[in-house]
């Protein structure tokens, strides 16, 4: 204190701080980028100073940390902000690409001074992740934001380029802003402040190096607001005479356009069944595909049938015991799950899965009539439920557990007979009962009925919240059967049931739709 | 084991006179009382300033060369009683919390300690903030030194100012033999910067020799007629006697011109924050020259009036910048201007903001009001002000609210708290929803999605005690949950206390993470670690019993979901009358890996066998309905999108972060989800059966599954 600076207020001198905001996440290292950032500029000469807001970061929350960098002067301390003033920073780092649309939000990014540099991948958010649909957030958004508030945006996958090179995003940000040229620093300063450091210090440079050459390489990732989905192309010959046999039948009876989802549902149907499986399948679809000839189809390009392929497939392949047998025991799987955890080759892995099967589970399994029989017979069933029901864990790759599996998945030729498959038939019957019966009244609503089947998913208790939506979805059927824009409340209706578990959302849905 | 290891930036503790700290604010204020002289620190941890404990605990040594005794208080009211020591006797000590919650906590010694006054210096370090940096209610800490006559300090945020002011703050306690408190920010505990060191300084009068000379004075205690004194001495000795400490030694601080038709008076705290929106008003530079008079004052507490007459003296107008509310300092300007007569307009709450932080933004405005009622001469030439709004007002940027996610803080990965919650939603879904207290702590993220439970917050180890009132006939119980930091910190007489003695007819959940994990994972009563320092090893379900409760339950691994489950059903339906006590108790993730990870590598790299265990989810398998994640939160556990064409939602992933804590498979089983979740287990240096089991089983498994693949007739991938 006392410090009682001279009256020079003719005279204030015009040199401002570079400002700096770091939006990050718990964990991500954003005190470690900050603290890189204030070494370096220390080192060359300049005052820094940084802030931040600790605890959130501690705990996976969204925090910033600030700092101005400023030359230093002979005689004269500088006064430093604590915070980032909006519209006036002139570098963004942001660690994840939603907090890139933060520091947007924020107002910290404007076109006259800002370079976001930010990272592409996502990290979800809890809101984003627990929606029983798909709630994640569309990234389009956020570029088009970007593209829009900074004067400069660079932004690739910054983490997936910094885990590749063995290090963590600190890194490959650091190399990202050493190559931005926003800090008027060398390369050299860049990575002995890295070397400095003293931890994982080749993998950092390795990292920071990376990142260094993607910007000068240019350009930034392109990212998309559909997921994308791979379509394997059509084959000629499949080196099966009944896998080639269903080859031939979807290129001759159906429209080039629904040829890959069709194969993709076959290639599905084959793998979960047989090939007479998948046939029934093109048999089914077939039956749509004329219906869809005779209503007007061809001004729709198909799109009941294109629904149809979709979804049908989809409830065909429906979820048993057999099927979750059969795929923890596959060669493919043991592979998969060792390049996952990344097993070194002197390393053994053994896995151990978690499964809860009830009496629903063991009665769909049997024979149709046998199973009815037990489910009629509260008594016996809740006798033997007590004996099922509770969690088992099964270590797959022990012979006994290995062997119980395999024995299960075996079941697949007695599938056919069992009692989930006549319970999933009927299911699906009355189903496309229903988007044939409305087909000739209202194609569109027919379509939208099809892709109801969205909503059944899950096992045991997801699966019965799971039919419930469905039903409750299909339940205004009525009502909308003679409107023009039924099939837009019907996708309404669909959308509000994957927004939230109980149906809140579908519940209010349900109530507009009665007052139409 | 605290979060944070100082271990390093300790050393800079030693530094001797002339040389040239650099470092952050909160290991600043630790050398500046190593500077001053101090014989004893205690407090209490807590944002902002739990690093200051850190660092102190991990200074230990440093401290005891120079014969300092640092002691981690039970709560701050412990620490704020720990001041007693510099009633009688020439010690300085200091102490430190979070206000204004801890100050709550700590009143009641601290209105005695001012009461009788204080012959060593006393020094109270509060954390206060408003807006994003703080976690609690917003109140100030202003109040409690009016109310009890102690003095506060402002220092402006950077690290000469701060370390001269716990230099000056114990000589003021002294002159006026009243504790004061110093007052800094989160930011300015976290700052980077550097200050000029100077020795580090023995306390003239120990302890040791305090311990041995008792020295008692009546009039020292808080008792009539003693107390009445105390009452005249406060307003006719102490005061007058701070106030001229603060003058001669110039606490405060004038800055710009001497003379101008308008002046600014601000608390130190906002100085830089103030500093950048003149700048950006064009009337200050960064190097701290200014056009307009600035009164800074780095003592906010006692207003010396002297000093604020002269600086009014000639002008139009002053702008009290007072952050929070209510604006005590305006009122006290009123009161004297009104009192004396003078025209000078004071202007504050007026132009700025009621409550809430006072940002730059903020700040260009409130001043930019201001200086055009009331000298718009000043503002001629001025650059642009800088203005994200174009920006914002964009549909573009707009349509980003609807977008980027919240993302508070929340359960970290592997939290043991994760399936305490997860099981009660569990309970939730059978017996319907319940009253939920929650207290201070990690555990309070249980409010947030995906649990969405807990309904109040009352304090700290206060939970069971706010659901007392709901001791009465009904179909269901209330729930209250406390952190094992709370428990200690207040809860066991507070909490379990009264509702043993009140028969209160509710379940008590503590859930006990090892340590006070929520503000940086400090050892504490019930820690499981060996503290060589202090005693550990506490048993909290000795401890209930000991007061008296019966039903009590002790889990000792949260991760099982259906025992915790099954535990908390039986507590809400069992004919027991009085409080049904769960002690819920794993050890915090955080922490644990910090122990463990270091271990295992070394026990890996010796060649010992060692299993390393993390989640998967077969996406075969997972039909991405989420119910998972709903039970779960946790940041290893998220959705990815398949190419698989027949897949709409995204499915469920779990990512390299898994630290195999066994939520997610605990989960499933308790709740019956698919079975798409399963353990890997990593065999590091397999022995010789180790691999011999493997290849026998890994032959008939291969064998099998070639015959079956030969069996089937699929499409090649």
């Amino acid at each position: 204190m006392n410090v009682h600076v001279e009256n020079t207020s003719a005279m204030l001198s015009q040199d401002k701080p570079l400002a700096l905001a770091i939006l990050a996440m718990g964990g991500q290292g954003g005190g470690v980028l900050a603290d890189w950032i204030v070494d370096l500029a220390e080192g060359e000469g300049w005052v820094a100073q940084t802030t931040s807001v600790p605890g959130v970061a501690q705990r996976t929350g969204a925090t910033i940390y600030y700092l101005e960098l400023l030359k230093a002067r002979e005689g004269v301390e500088p006064v430093l902000a604590l915070m980032p003033t909006p519209g006036d920073v002139d570098v963004v780092l942001a660690a994840e690409l939603m907090e890139a649309g933060r520091s947007v939000l924020r107002g910290l990014v404007t076109p006259e001074k800002t370079m976001l540099i930010a990272s592409t991948h996502r990290s979800y958010a809890v809101g984003e992740k627990e929606k029983p649909g798909d709630g994640t957030g569309n990234p389009t958004v956020v570029v088009d934001a970007t593209d829009f508030a900074a004067k400069k945006t660079i932004a690739f996958d910054m983490d997936t380029l910094a885990v590749k090179n063995g290090s963590v995003i600190s890194a490959s940000m650091f190399g990202a802003l050493c190559a931005s040229g926003a800090l008027p620093f060398t390369k050299e300063a860049f990575e002995a402040t890295v070397r400095k450091g003293g931890k994982g210090v080749e993998a950092s440079l390795r990292a920071f190096n990376a990142a260094y050459e993607r910007v000068l390489k240019g350009g930034n990732d392109k990212l998309s607001a559909e997921p994308g989905k791979t379509f394997a192309p059509l084959p000629a010959k499949a080196g099966h005479p009944a896998l080639d046999k269903l080859l031939a039948r979807i290129r001759n009876e159906f429209p080039a356009t629904i040829h890959a989802m069709l194969y993709a549902g076959v290639k599905k149907l084959t793998d979960f069944q047989d090939p007479a499986y998948a046939n029934e399948y093109l048999d089914e679809v077939a039956r749509l595909y004329s219906a869809d000839r005779t209503n007007g189809g061809e001004a729709k390009d198909f799109a009941f049938t294109a629904q149809a392929a979709k979804y049908v497939a989809i409830a065909m392949a429906y979820d048993d015991v057999i099927r979750v047998a059969d795929l923890k025991t596959r060669a493919t799987r043991f592979d998969r799950v060792k390049k996952e955890v990344g097993v070194k080759a002197d390393q053994l892995l053994y896995t151990t899965e978690y499964m809860h099967p009830r009496m629903e589970e063991v009665c769909g399994t049997l024979p149709k009539a046998l199973g009815r029989w037990i489910e009629n017979r509260p008594g016996l069933f809740n006798w033997l439920n007590r004996r099922i029901d509770k969690g088992r864990r099964v270590k797959t790759g022990t012979l006994f557990w290995f062997t119980g599996l395999y024995f299960v998945s075996a079941l697949r030729r007695f599938r056919r007979g069992s009692l989930r498959h006549a319970i999933e038939t009927e299911h699906r019957q009355a189903w496309v009962g229903e988007a044939l019966r409305l087909l000739p009244k209202n194609y569109d609503l027919a379509v939208e009925i099809l892709g109801n089947r969205r909503l059944v998913k899950g096992y045991s208790d997801t699966h019965s919240r799971g039919l419930s939506k469905f039903d409750r979805v299909m339940s205004a059927l009525p009502k909308l059967a003679d409107r023009e824009d039924g099939a837009a409340w019907m996708r309404r209706l669909r959308q509000a049931a994957l927004l939230d578990e109980n149906g809140t959302a579908l519940d209010g849905a349900l109530k507009t739709v009665a007052t139409l | 084991m605290a979060e944070r290891s100082f271990a390093r930036e300790v050393e800079d503790l030693k530094l001797k006179d002339g040389d040239i700290f650099r470092g952050e604010g909160i290991l600043a204020i630790t050398k500046a009382l190593l500077q001053s002289g101090v014989s004893y620190v205690g407090g209490y941890q807590g944002s902002p300033i739990s690093h200051l404990m850190d660092v102190l605990a991990d200074a230990k040594d440093v401290m005891e060369e120079l014969g300092i005794h640092f002691e981690t208080s039970a709560s701050e009211a412990a620490a704020a009683a720990m001041l007693s020591a510099s009633v009688m006797y020439p010690v300085r000590g200091a102490v430190t919390w979070k206000s204004t919650a801890g100050t709550n906590v700590a009143s009641d010694a601290l209105s005695n300690l001012s009461s009788g006054g204080v012959t060593g210096g006393a020094l109270i370090i509060i954390g206060e903030d408003f807006g994003e940096g703080s976690s609690i209610m917003q109140e100030r800490s202003h109040a409690f030194a009016m109310k009890s006559q102690m003095w506060l300090m402002t220092p402006r945020p950077n690290l000469p100012s701060i370390v001269e002011a716990v230099e000056k703050g114990f000589e003021l306690s002294e002159a006026s033999n009243t504790p004061v408190m110093l007052q800094v920010g989160i930011r300015s505990c976290h700052v980077h910067g550097h200050f000029v060191a100077k020795d580090n300084k023995r306390p003239e009068y120990t302890l040791k020799e305090a311990l041995e000379n008792p020295r008692r004075d009546v009039n020292r205690i808080v008792l009539p007629p003693a107390s009445f004194v105390h009452e005249k001495e406060k307003l006719e000795k102490r005061w007058p006697a701070a106030v001229n400490f603060v003058r001669e030694n110039r606490l405060n601080e004038f800055f710009g011109p001497d003379e101008g038709e308008i002046g600014i008076v601000l608390q130190g705290g906002v100085y830089n924050g103030a500093m950048r929106a003149l700048q950006h008003l064009g009337l200050a530079d960064v190097y701290g020259n200014c056009r307009v008079p600035l009164y800074v004052m780095n003592v906010s507490y006692p207003m010396v009036d002297e000093e604020l007459i002269a600086f009014a003296e000639g002008k139009k107008a002053i702008l009290m910048v007072e952050e929070g509310a209510p604006e005590y300092i305006e009122h006290t300007l009123h009161a004297l201007f009104r009192r004396r007569d003078i025209a000078t307009k004071i202007s504050g709450k007026d132009v700025l903001p009621l409550g809430g932080e006072y940002t730059t933004p903020v700040l260009i405005k409130g001043f930019g009001t201001f200086i055009e009622t009331h000298a718009p001469a000043l503002l001629g030439n001025r650059p642009p002000v800088p203005n994200p709004e174009p920006v914002l007002s964009d549909p573009k940027v707009k349509a980003l609210a609807e977008v980027v996610p919240p993302r508070p803080a929340g359960f970290c990965t592997g939290c043991p708290e994760r399936p305490i919650f997860a099981a009660m939603k569990l309970v939730e879904k059978e017996l319907g929803e319940h009253h939920v207290s929650a207290d201070i702590g990690c555990h309070l993220f249980s409010i947030l999605p995906p649990f969405n439970i807990g309904g109040t917050t009352m304090g700290y180890g206060l939970g069971p005690a706010s659901a007392s009132a709901f001791n009465v006939e009904a179909g269901k119980r209330s729930i209250s949950v406390m952190g094992d930091g709370g428990f200690w910190h207040n809860g066991l007489a507070t909490s379990v206390g009264n509702a043993v003695f009140n028969k209160q007819d509710g379940v008590i959940l503590v859930v006990d993470n090892y340590y006070s994990a929520a503000t940086g994972g400090q050892d504490i009563m019930s820690s499981r670690a060996l503290n060589p320092r202090r005693k550990t090893n506490n048993s909290i379900v000795n401890a209930v019993k000991g007061i008296g409760a019966t039903w009590v339950r002790q889990i000792d691994r949260t991760y099982d979901v259906a025992k915790m489950r099954d535990t908390l059903k039986e507590a809400l339906t069992t004919k027991e009358p009085g409080p049904k006590i769960i002690v819920a108790s794993s050890e915090c993730m955080l922490n644990k890996q910090r122990r463990v990870k270091p271990q295992f590598a070394k026990a890996v790299k010796d060649g010992k066998r060692m299993v390393k265990e993390r989640f998967g989810v077969d996406e075969d398998v997972c039909t991405g309905d989420h119910a998972c994640i709903r039970l779960s939160g946790c940041p290893s556990l998220s959705v990815k999108h398949t190419d698989d064409p027949l897949k709409d939602d995204p499915v469920a992933a779990i990512d390299n972060s898994c630290v195999g804590c066994g939520n997610c498979g605990e989960v499933s089983e308790a709740a019956v989800l698919c079975p798409s979740f399963y353990r890997a287990d990593v065999i590091h240096n397999p022995t010789g059966w180790d691999r011999f089991a493997h290849r026998i089983r890994a032959a008939v498994i291969g064998w099998l599954q070639k015959r079956r693949d030969a069996g089937r007739i699929v499409f090649a991938d």
